[in-house]
């Protein structure tokens, strides 16, 4: 085990980054044009990346397996964008939203990284505005903002129900327009495989052409991942399809470590399983908490009449619901952090008060959202006197679709079921990974020249993320991180002179990778690779989901090394590797989860304390919320992997500026 | 549910492509990606080679399904990309016929799967504002007029999908670039480059293959996001301004 050094600058929280900035290293215009850059990935943190490094001079190759840029994950964010702004002007502050963050991600994150978040998030909004991203506004034309879990101010951004696509169509744009200006080499249909690494340091990728099956060696002075998050480790998650960790987990095999990996993050509102065929969960924002309150019935004949539909929510009486969290969390009542709603709802439906026919669901109900809106809406057309109940919801109905419109779209056309009249139904899934690879302050790994943004990384969200954070990571990584941070390395490297790929590390990489696919393809057992996919979900989200013990994580490592050895010897992989192949693209990402798995089970195994999205049942109060033990686990946990017994090194986190205290939402 | 599918096979671009017969059961509860899913899962089972189709998020906003299902781009329902449509817009016994998009500037990969990258050129020849990071002011120093600001989010909404091209005879893709060009030209923050970009884009449209607009409105029709064709007129006549060199 070594001890990890983050690298923080000297200073106070609100000075370090911007002395640091200003007394960086820099290089100059005339070797930015000589030196290359490789950047893995192009969401939100990859485009922005790409195209800030594209405008600064430097030579950038981008990679992405989409078929095009635009189509990142990223693209799928709903909710909205935080930024200290105070447009509002209801108290917030750069302080107030680091001190959120911090204590949001339950006061496992970086006091620094998070500091220089918030300072960033003010600079995202101007940004984007100026690339033309059309966030929702007011009457006078000014910027709107809206409230989201955990906190008590109104931060959030919003562009509909489509932030991520707006402020991913934002980035795409300006890396559009890098690539035709030449400063940026876009590679769409391209798949790192493997990270080159040469005298130590990061110097190039594999890729897999998807169209050719080609292996191609790709060399630059430093790599940069933005490859986002690993949640479909879980098979079922609301992330794409196509998230995987293997641009990450390739990096781990080669040196990087694998920091918190078991801080993974379940949403509390998602439309519930409703078949074995299920291939993707959806999320549903959580900015409907701000207007949708959640309940289950009190008894529970009322849930069985319900799951066996014998009854409808709209039949049980206002006093027969159980609205448990504003019961519970009285100050924050519907809009408690991710973490505490998912939890609630799992104890609802485990007592057995769930709602939809597997017993796994929870109401989220707009009828006195609607009732609000209709009233106040009439008062405000001055016609509250005279007016019938029918016409109040119809009213009301109206500003609940302008605020959320697509969202009800949405879900009737999943369920069949209208959520203007009957109360959606709900369960918590696997949303979000704060886990990721480990980086310093420069958001360097230890292997110098590999640089992590974006969800890829574990850096700001500690073990929960909040609600619209995660897109205000990427971009301040991208747009106003890593192009200053970069310089560090960089400025070393200026007379490196440019790096060919015909060195004796690219050659080893290559054919290693080689050999490794056609393993894959020659293993020609009678199993798909979903169904493996599918089953080393079964075990993660059984032993390593919600809630997490001892027994369940050892035996979890256990079953998830039993499936990757019957992996090796039965996976059926058709067609050959020098074609276009998504099944064997789908064999390379799971070969690669099933090793992550294990590591996440041990990483939750290590740590003895419930925190953030991480509840292990033996770390808990009396009255069930979550224990941290400060004393022994304020630490980051990176792993380096090993085939037999994965490596753990620490990260102490020291808090110099907030105090540590019980979470409370009460 | 019993189902029989009619889908387009073709190995790659350089072979020739033919219709094959399955049938699938389903539940109408499943998504129409799902139901392929399902028979994949067992075409795999026998050893065939699995259908290859498009998809990512699987929620209707990353425009990656691409489907011509019963000769509609995205299928029958109105407003719905594929990876939306539930198989309970379909009846037990239908036979349902899926293929690939078609159009000249978009070709065959394998089987479903097309090459969209024309899109990511129009965008490269002038679909966005240039502006360097850093060189914003803030946010709120370009107030919107709000029915402005819902215009432009309009046409924003489009996800690249192709829907409009392929639903067109002439394999047009002015929906998709009237869009882009609306969504940047109607804000304060693009009016600046306006002119430019307009001529710019059709331009690459026209040598990407495109097929000329000849007004039959079928893109409408079939875009998921339901962009108005009204944005077509107005690029129509920015695009004259541009040409003949006076602005709108
Ligand atoms: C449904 C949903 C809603 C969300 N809503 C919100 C919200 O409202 N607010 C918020 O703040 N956050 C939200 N999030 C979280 C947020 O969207 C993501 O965390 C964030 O967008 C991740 O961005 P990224 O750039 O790090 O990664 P991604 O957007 O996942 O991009 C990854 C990129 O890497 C590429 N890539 C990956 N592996 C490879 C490889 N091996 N080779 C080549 N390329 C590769 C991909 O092609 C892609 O371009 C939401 C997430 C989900 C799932
Ligand atoms: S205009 Fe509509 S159909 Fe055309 S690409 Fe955009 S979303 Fe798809
Ligand atoms: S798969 Fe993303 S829009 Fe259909």
């Amino acid at each position: 085990m070594t001890t990890l050094d983050a690298k923080i600058p000297k200073g106070t929280l609100e000075d370090k980054w911007v002395n640091y900035r200003s007394k960086m290293n820099l290089v100059a215009p005339n070797n930015k044009r000589r030196i290359e850059i490789i950047v893995v990935g192009t969401g939100l943190a990859g485009a922005s990346a790409a195209a800030t490094l594209g405008e600064l001079g430097y030579k950038v190759k981008a990679f992405t397996f989409h078929d095009s840029p635009r189509r990142a994950h990223s693209i799928a964010a709903q909710g909205g964008i935080n930024a200290a702004k105070n447009y509002q002007n209801d108290g917030d502050s750069i302080y107030r939203l680091f001190y959120d963050t911090i204590k949001g991600g339950d006061y496992r994150s970086r006091e620094a990284n998070v500091h220089r978040l918030a300072e960033a998030s003010v600079s995202i909004i101007d940004q984007a505005v100026a690339q033309g991203v059309p966030f929702a506004r007011e009457y006078g034309g000014l910027l709107a903002n809206r409230s989201f879990g955990g906190v008590q101010v109104s931060r959030t951004f919003y562009a509909r129900g489509q932030t991520g696509q707006q402020l991913l169509l934002g980035a795409y744009s300006s890396l559009s327009r890098q690539i035709s200006t030449g400063s940026v080499t876009m590679y769409n249909r391209h798949e790192m495989v493997d990270l080159v690494k040469v005298d130590g340091k990061a110097r190039g990728i594999i890729a897999r052409n998807l169209l050719t099956g080609e292996l191609e060696r790709h060399a630059a002075h430093c790599v940069v991942l933005a490859t986002g998050g690993y949640g479909n480790v879980f098979y079922l998650s609301t992330n794409a399809m196509g998230s995987n960790v293997t641009a990450a987990w390739k990096s781990v095999k080669r040196g990087a470590l694998m920091a918190n990996p078991c801080f993974t993050q379940i949403h509390p509102t998602c439309i519930p399983v409703s078949g074995d065929y299920q291939s993707k969960l959806t999320l549903m924002s959580e900015s409907l908490r701000n207007d949708g309150r959640v309940w289950v019935p009190k008894k529970k004949e009322d849930s069985i009449a319900i799951r066996e539909g014998k009854k409808t929510a709209l039949d049980i009486k206002e006093e027969d619901r159980d609205y448990y969290l504003e019961r519970r969390y009285p100050a924050f009542g519907n809009l408690v952090p991710r973490d505490v709603a998912s939890r609630a709802a799992k104890v609802e439906c485990d007592k057995g008060h769930g709602v939809s026919p597997t017993g796994l669901a929870v109401f989220l109900d707009f009828s006195s959202a609607i009732e609000r809106y209709g009233k106040a809406e009439a008062y405000s057309m001055g016609i509250s006197d005279s007016i019938s109940a029918a016409k109040i919801t119809e009213l009301g109905k109206k500003v609940v679709e302008a605020k959320y419109g697509n969202l009800f779209q949405m879900y009737d056309k999943i369920t069949g079921e209208d959520p203007y009249v009957f109360p959606m139904k709900i369960y918590p899934a696997v949303h979000y990974t704060m886990g990721g690879v480990w980086v310093d302050y420069n958001l360097e790994t230890n292997v110098p020249g590999l640089f992590v943004l974006g969800e890829a990384n574990f850096s700001d969200h500690g073990a929960n993320r909040l609600g619209a954070s995660a897109l205000m990571q990427g971009l301040a990584d991208g747009y106003f991180v890593i192009p200053y941070t970069i310089g560090q390395f960089l400025s070393n490297e200026i007379r490196t002179p440019s790096i060919t790929t015909d060195s004796e590390a690219f050659a080893e990489a290559e054919s290693s990778t080689r050999d490794k696919i056609k393993r894959l393809i020659d293993i020609k057992g009678n199993q798909s690779v979903e169904s493996f996919h599918r089953r080393l979900g079964k075990i993660m989200w059984e032993y390593c989901g919600m809630s997490r013990n001892a027994d369940g994580l050892k035996k979890g490592r256990s079953m998830i090394r039993a499936l990757r050895e019957e992996f090796y010897k039965d996976v059926f992989v058709p067609g050959t590797a020098e074609e276009f192949n998504p099944e064997l693209e789908k064999a390379i990402r799971v070969a690669d989860f099933l090793e992550l798995g294990e590591v996440m089970m041990l990483d939750a195994l290590n740590r003895n304390e419930s925190c953030g999205g991480h509840f292990r049942e033996e770390y808990a109060t009396a009255e069930g919320e979550a224990l941290r033990r400060d004393e022994e686990y304020a630490y980051v946990a990176a792993w380096e992997w090993d085939e037999t017994e994965p490596i753990l090194h620490k990260e102490d986190l020291t808090f110099e500026n907030v105090e540590l205290k019980t979470r409370s939402y009460k | 549910m019993q189902l029989k599918l009619k889908v387009w096979r073709q190995k790659n671009a350089k072979t020739n492509g033919e219709f094959q017969t399955y049938s699938v059961t389903a539940s109408e509860h499943m998504s129409f990606l799902e139901m392929l899913d399902v028979l994949n899962e067992e075409l795999i089972s026998k050893k065939e080679d699995p259908i290859a189709f498009e998809h990512d998020c699987r929620e209707g906003i990353c425009g990656t399904c691409n489907l011509v299902i019963d000769g509609r781009p995205h299928g029958p329902m109105q407003g719905t990309t594929t990876c939306q449509l539930h198989m309970r817009s379909f009846k037990d016994g239908d036979t349902i016929v899926i293929e690939p998009w078609r159009a000249e500037a978009f070709p065959i990969i394998k089987d479903l799967v097309v090459d969209r990258s024309a899109f990511d050129r129009i965008i490269q020849s002038g679909g966005y504002i240039s502006v360097n990071t850093g060189q914003a002011m803030d946010g709120n120093a370009i107030p919107v007029e709000k029915d402005l600001a819902i215009k432009a989010f309009d046409a924003a909404t489009c996800i690249g999908c192709g829907a409009c091209v392929a639903a067109c005879p002439n394999g047009s893709a002015m929906l998709f670039t009237a869009a882009k060009v609306s969504h940047l030209g109607l804000l304060p923050q693009g009016k600046v480059e306006h002119t430019k970009r307009t001529r710019s884009m059709v331009d690459q449209m026209d040598k990407e293959g495109f097929g000329n607009c000849s007004n039959v409105g079928a893109c409408e029709v079939e875009c998921p996001k339901e962009i108005s064709i009204e944005n077509i007129a107005r690029m129509n006549r920015s695009y004259v301004a541009a040409v003949f060199g006076s602005d709108e």
